[in-house]
């Protein structure tokens, strides 16, 4: 689904990512951990083609094609999807016609009509059930006033109802208090499917026992510098990360 | 700049002054006096330095003669607003009394043309009129009080609170070209009472005129009015308005100024914060394009201790548009435990649009809280990242992302059915769709 060849990538004059290269399948579950600084958000952000990122060399393919000359819009209308880590509040634009537009828009770009305004509705309240989240936010600015956690399960539910082939999740988990922890890793499981796949961005092992994942990978100085199965995020926690950052 | 004011001479001569008591014809010739004196300000004048008022000084405005009444239904399409409101309708200048609908105001709130009130309480009149909004060194002022022919009188008596606001429509239709229009409003919102009024100066027909606004509202101890101005002009047309107000103790004022039309507009609002732990909001949304030049001055005195201020202007700039925001806040060395903010945020959609912001504090007490902000921009570009991330294309993001700009501060409109109309407005006009 996702091919990441040697991609080095930096912000203004600072180089960040210096050579990462990650295959990601349909039906798998990838964890991306590191120290802060290691570039992990930087490589979320660049997939999902953050414009304060300029990716120097390596590429990209995402079900056959070159991300990297996709737009933003364009990758998101082919189900990439990014949670992000601090999500953006736009007063004025309600979740509900937020929402409706994405979705709207990802289906005309697929050659599908609009999605009738009451139908909608019932998409809606069925996934918001699986965040918990108040119906009456619907109908409130997106993220505007939103406490941390609020924003976060917002993230989810958009995912939810986009419906993405590729789902990133920029430290979703950060900030979050056990209760929100386990409702927001709840919606992403109930999200999995055998033709979708997940990278989940995080600096705690402890999401890990909620999302559990198929491969973990540790990024240090914007490289990966180790990668394992389930248990080396376990092995990190009891560890820490410097005996891999000073092994790097 | 005294030579273009004495070609008004003519039509001052020949208003129609019957039945004026003897102190309001000295106050007009006083007022045309200082009118002549004065003159049209000038770019040297600090308080004009960003906007030139030579194309209203260099034209010759006559007075609107009484012209055939449009329907009602045209007067409620072109305004925003919910319909039953009770409402006051000038028609060019003029008040129109069939399209007018005041019986719903309810007990305690008289409402009355400046004709009709001098008649019936000549001494109110005399102890308000031209008390707050003087003429001194104010050519505008001085030029409305030489003129004012017609105008509203609100009093809220004691302790009432109103059940709906007052809606004042000004409206211009294809007779005001050529024609300048002094409406004057007077509000006295006696102690304890709470008010709402809007101020909606539209056009039925787009030509040249002008209006020149003058409203003086005086708000008594522990009353709370709100008061909203909708300016809409014709695109060709001149505008400036005043609003001048007197807070008591304990009072509130809100204020919401709107102004999307005229080929040129100033809007002053000035509150006198003369009792302790007043409250004023003045807020705000200029929205031009083409070659519309906006201007809003505030002034906020600072008088009494304890008193806040808080004030939030945006502006939407495209085209060749000119905005400019003037803040003036005077915090009097009595003013202890002032806690005033003032921000003005401008979006900027075109390179050639312009905006020029200037705060200024005047700050005489030493344990006062006083901030102000300005911003000028382009949208952000993380925000539209973030919608472009969940497959909304550039141009919609865009769209989207300038009409949020403009309903963070729509959002601060308490009336529901006016709030909904803006907001319906400033969608369209960003998303060109119907929301």
């Amino acid at each position: 689904m996702l091919k990441i060849d040697n991609i080095h990538a930096r912000a203004g004059e600072k180089e960040i990512l210096k050579g990462i290269s990650l295959t990601v399948n349909a039906g798998e579950v990838h964890a991306i951990m590191g120290p802060n600084g290691s570039g992990k958000s930087t490589l979320a952000q660049v997939i999902a083609g953050h414009p304060g990122f300029e990716v120097t060399s390596g590429s990209i393919t995402y079900g056959g094609d070159d991300l990297l000359d996709m737009d933003p819009e364009v990758r998101a209308q082919k189900g990439v999807f990014l949670a992000f880590q601090y999500p953006v509040e736009i007063p004025g634009v309600t979740n509900a016609y937020f929402l409706r537009s994405a979705y709207n828009e990802i289906r005309k770009a697929n050659g599908q009509e609009d999605i009738d305004p009451m139908d909608f509705l019932d998409l809606m309240e069925k996934k918001i059930k699986l965040v918990d989240m108040d119906p009456a936010m619907l109908h409130r600015s997106v993220n505007a006033g939103f406490s941390g956690g609020e924003k976060k399960r917002n993230e989810i539910l958009q995912m939810a109802v986009l419906e993405p082939k590729l789902a990133i999740l920029d430290e979703t988990d950060s900030g979050l208090d056990i209760d929100a922890l386990r409702v927001v890793s709840g919606g992403v499981n109930a999200l999995k499917r055998a033709d979708n796949a997940t990278i989940v961005v995080t600096h705690y092992q402890r999401l890990l026992n909620y999302i559990v994942p198929d491969f973990v990978h540790v990024l240090a100085g914007g490289k990966i510098v180790k990668s394992g199965g389930k248990e080396l995020a376990l092995e990190l926690e009891a560890k820490g990360y410097d005996w891999l950052v000073d092994a790097a | 700049m005294t030579a273009p004011v004495a070609k008004y001479a003519d039509a001052f001569a020949a208003l129609d002054t019957t039945g004026a008591p003897g102190w309001l014809a000295d106050l007009r010739s006083a007022a045309l006096a200082e009118f002549n004196a004065v003159g049209f300000p000038t770019t040297r004048n600090e308080d004009w330095h960003f906007t030139s008022v030579t194309p209203i000084a260099e034209r010759s405005f006559r007075s609107a003669k009484p012209s055939a009444a449009p329907t009602l239904a045209d007067v409620l399409a072109a305004t925003v607003g919910d319909p039953s409101w009770p409402r006051a309708v000038f028609v060019n200048g003029r008040f129109e009394a069939s399209l007018s609908s005041l019986k719903t105001l309810g007990a305690g709130v008289r409402v009355g043309t400046l004709a009709d009130t001098l008649k019936d309480s000549p001494d109110f009149v005399a102890a308000h009129l031209g008390k707050l909004a003087t003429f001194d060194k104010q050519a505008f002022t001085a030029f409305n009080t030489a003129f004012a022919q017609d105008g509203l009188v609100v009093r809220i008596a004691h302790g009432v609170k109103a059940d709906a606001p007052l809606h004042v429509i000004h409206i211009a239709d294809a007779q005001a070209a050529g024609c300048m229009l002094h409406p004057r409003l007077l509000v006295v919102a006696e102690p304890l009472s709470e008010f709402g009024i809007v101020e909606s100066f539209v056009s039925l027909k787009a030509s040249e005129y002008f209006t020149n606004a003058v409203a003086e509202i005086t708000i008594g101890n522990g009353a709370r009015v709100h008061h909203y101005k909708v300016q809409r002009e014709s695109e060709q047309a001149f505008h400036v308005g005043t609003v001048q107000v007197a807070q008591g103790r304990d009072s509130a004022f809100h204020s919401f100024s709107y102004a999307a039309g005229a080929a040129l507009s100033r809007t002053n609002i000035y509150s006198r914060l003369g009792g302790e732990a007043a409250e004023v909001r003045l807020n705000g949304l200029y929205m031009v394009d083409g070659s519309q030049h906006a201007d809003h001055q505030t002034f906020v005195e600072h008088i009494a201790p304890h008193c806040a201020s808080r004030e939030l202007y945006k502006g939407i700039l495209d085209g060749h548009a000119h905005g400019v925001f003037n803040g003036k806040v005077y915090v009097d060395p009595e003013a202890q435990k002032t806690d005033g903010k003032q921000s003005n945020h401008a979006l900027l959609l075109s390179g050639t649009a312009r905006v020029d912001s200037k705060p200024q504090l005047e700050i005489f007490a030493d344990d006062v809280k006083c901030t102000h902000g300005s911003t000028v921009g382009r949208l952000d570009d993380i925000a539209l990242f973030y919608m472009k991330s969940r497959g909304i294309g550039a141009e919609s993001a865009r769209a989207l992302l300038t009409y949020a700009f403009a309903a963070e501060v729509l959002e601060t409109v308490e009336l529901d059915a006016l709030r909904e109309g803006l907001e319906k407005i400033a969608f369209e006009r960003f998303t060109q769709t119907e929301q």
